[in-house]
């Protein structure tokens, strides 16, 4: 469980990223962190696995407050891949990269094996075992950021930006998974800018504007509501763009999902009939 | 990093900062050269101070500060080094003397260090590129140069984030012997490099697809031109290298002696 209470956070150049967040995310959430360029979203992401410390207020990640453990022992539990994978790729192929953090976090040589096995199945990858990463394409580069973060299987999950650089296939792959995760109890936060892949996904939604939560709801909630929407330059999902221009119709506002739009127009079309 | 913090240029408008990078320069290099002709105490503590109005004037004190407090650690090593060799060279006496002299090495350091941190923080890359292209160095060059000085801050904060992104999969820098904390910075020193090289390649083809190089002759959207405020600073720079110049000839054949601090003090 994350708890977040009531956190300021500033940078060294003074720059006020939070300003009086608090939220808990349950153990099994899904959860996706919306708003514009310099809303705070990464910042407060951040500080679930320790790398930032709140500046006021405090986080507890369960029940342990951050201020008071390492972020090494965090990350354990926090599983984090940053939104650039050239952040994190260094080693001389793909096998070797997953296996840095297992190393880091001292797992015996047997289970690392077997671990590097699973996440290179997971993501597709097993070709690319023996390959520099730094000859892989965007995607695939992005991929082994994420597979070499979910080799240690962390209890929480939270992916920067997981959709940027992946074609549709690999994005639906993304969601299979991440529901797949969430079978397993597993807590899942993505902050991300892209509308359909959430509203495809219809997890919790938070919507953060300047450092402040602005909304926090179900996804068909707030990504049917226009004017929260309009306040962080979100707009609204094509779904629920058709079904806000027919609303006259007598169509229902909150439809994002694909399949209940399916039906419920081939409803209204054969009443027509 | 905090050295580098007093280097960092913020766009703000002041006499100095108008002034033109090449005088500026020209101060810079008087300025060292005054350090370097005098070892007496007296003369590089008005130095030391010389270049307050100039900070003061253009409103940079708390950068510049900062550089300062950049600089005290290799100030207190020049100093602790210039006391040990001063100390054990004499045959273990340290006279009050000894301490001057220890004391006016460390000012020089300052100095140095002070006017070259006034001149970047008041001067915009982008004028330094100016400066170097009228006074004739290739292009090439002096954009290569401009653009290394603008990517460092860009750079530094890649570097953060490669940490951050390490340090989520369970790297812990400050673990270990000196071997293994060295060998803890390859996962921050890779990644970096090869994003460097990425982005110099894309800024490469960047450039020339709008047309790098294409003729010789560039056009400028500005051109750095002497305003009255440059020639003040030339007749400042030329008085003060004069007066060095010659209170140092005087001071060499002995008809002056420069006091010491404890000469004047007691």
């Amino acid at each position: 469980m994350i708890e977040v209470e009531d956190v300021y956070f500033s940078y060294p150049n003074n720059v006020e990223a939070l300003k009086g967040v608090t939220l808990t995310i349950k153990e099994g959430e899904f959860v996706a962190i919306m708003g514009q360029n310099g809303a705070g979203k990464t910042t407060l992401v951040k500080h679930f696995n320790g790398l930032l410390k709140p500046s006021r207020g405090l986080v507890r990640i369960d029940n342990v407050e951050t201020t008071k453990t390492s972020v090494a022992a965090l990350a354990k539990n926090a599983g984090f891949v940053f939104q650039n994978p050239d952040h994190q790729l260094f080693s001389e192929t793909v096998e070797e990269e997953i296996a840095f953090a297992l190393k880091n976090f001292g797992f015996k040589k047997d289970i690392v094996k077997q671990r590097i096995n699973w996440a290179l199945n997971l993501l597709g990858l097993t070709q690319y075992r023996k390959t520099s990463p730094f000859l892989l394409s965007g995607g695939e580069r992005k991929r082994v950021a994420l597979a070499s973060v979910l080799a240690w299987n962390p209890k929480t999950l939270i992916l920067d930006e997981p959709t940027i650089g992946q074609d549709y296939r690999q994005k639906e792959k993304l969601r299979q998974f991440i529901l797949q995760m969430q079978t397993q109890q597993k807590t899942v936060v993505i902050v991300t800018h892209d509308v359909e892949f959430v509203a495809e996904c219809n997890p919790r939604v938070l919507l953060m504007k300047e450092g402040k939560i602005m909304a926090d709801g179900k996804g068909t909630e707030i990504l049917t509501n226009q004017e929260v929407l309009n306040q962080s330059s979100i707009v609204l999902p094509q779904i629920a763009q058709v079904f806000h221009k027919l609303s006259h119709f007598g169509l229902p506002k909150n439809i994002i999902d694909l399949y209940e739009a399916k039906n419920i127009l081939l409803k209204t079309l054969e009443k027509r009939q | 990093m905090s050295v580098f913090d007093g280097l960092k240029f913020r766009k703000v408008y002041s006499p100095i900062h108008n002034l033109d990078p090449r005088m500026k320069f020209v101060y810079v290099i008087v300025v060292f050269v005054v350090a370097i002709l005098f070892n007496q105490l007296l003369v590089l503590l008005a130095l030391f101070f010389m270049p307050i109005p100039f900070v003061l004037l253009a409103g940079v004190q708390r950068e510049w500060l900062r550089s300062l407090r950049g600089a005290v650690f290799l100030a207190t090593f020049i100093f602790i080094i210039n006391i040990a060799t001063r100390f054990l060279g004499s045959g273990y006496v340290l006279t009050i003397i000894d301490v001057e002299e220890a004391i006016a090495m460390t000012v020089r350091f300052v100095v140095l260090v002070e006017s070259f941190s006034v001149f970047f923080l008041t001067t915009s890359p982008d004028h330094l590129g100016l400066a170097l292209e009228q006074t004739r160095v290739p292009y090439e060059f002096a954009f290569a140069f401009t653009t290394a000085v603008r990517f460092v801050p860009v750079l530094a904060e890649e570097a953060q984030t490669i940490m951050d992104a390490q340090k989520a999969r369970g790297l812990e820098l400050e673990k270990g012997g000196f071997l293994k904390r060295i060998r803890n910075y390859i996962p921050i020193l890779i990644p970096l490099i090869v994003s460097a090289i990425r982005r110099s390649l894309e800024l490469a083809e960047a450039m020339e697809s709008r047309a790098w190089g294409a003729t010789k002759n560039r056009t400028n959207l500005y051109e750095l031109k002497f305003h009255r405020g440059d020639f003040l600073l030339l007749a400042i720079n030329l008085i003060m290298l004069a007066t060095a110049i010659y209170l140092r000839l005087q001071l060499h054949f002995g008809y002056v002696s420069i006091p010491t601090i404890s000469q004047i003090l007691f």
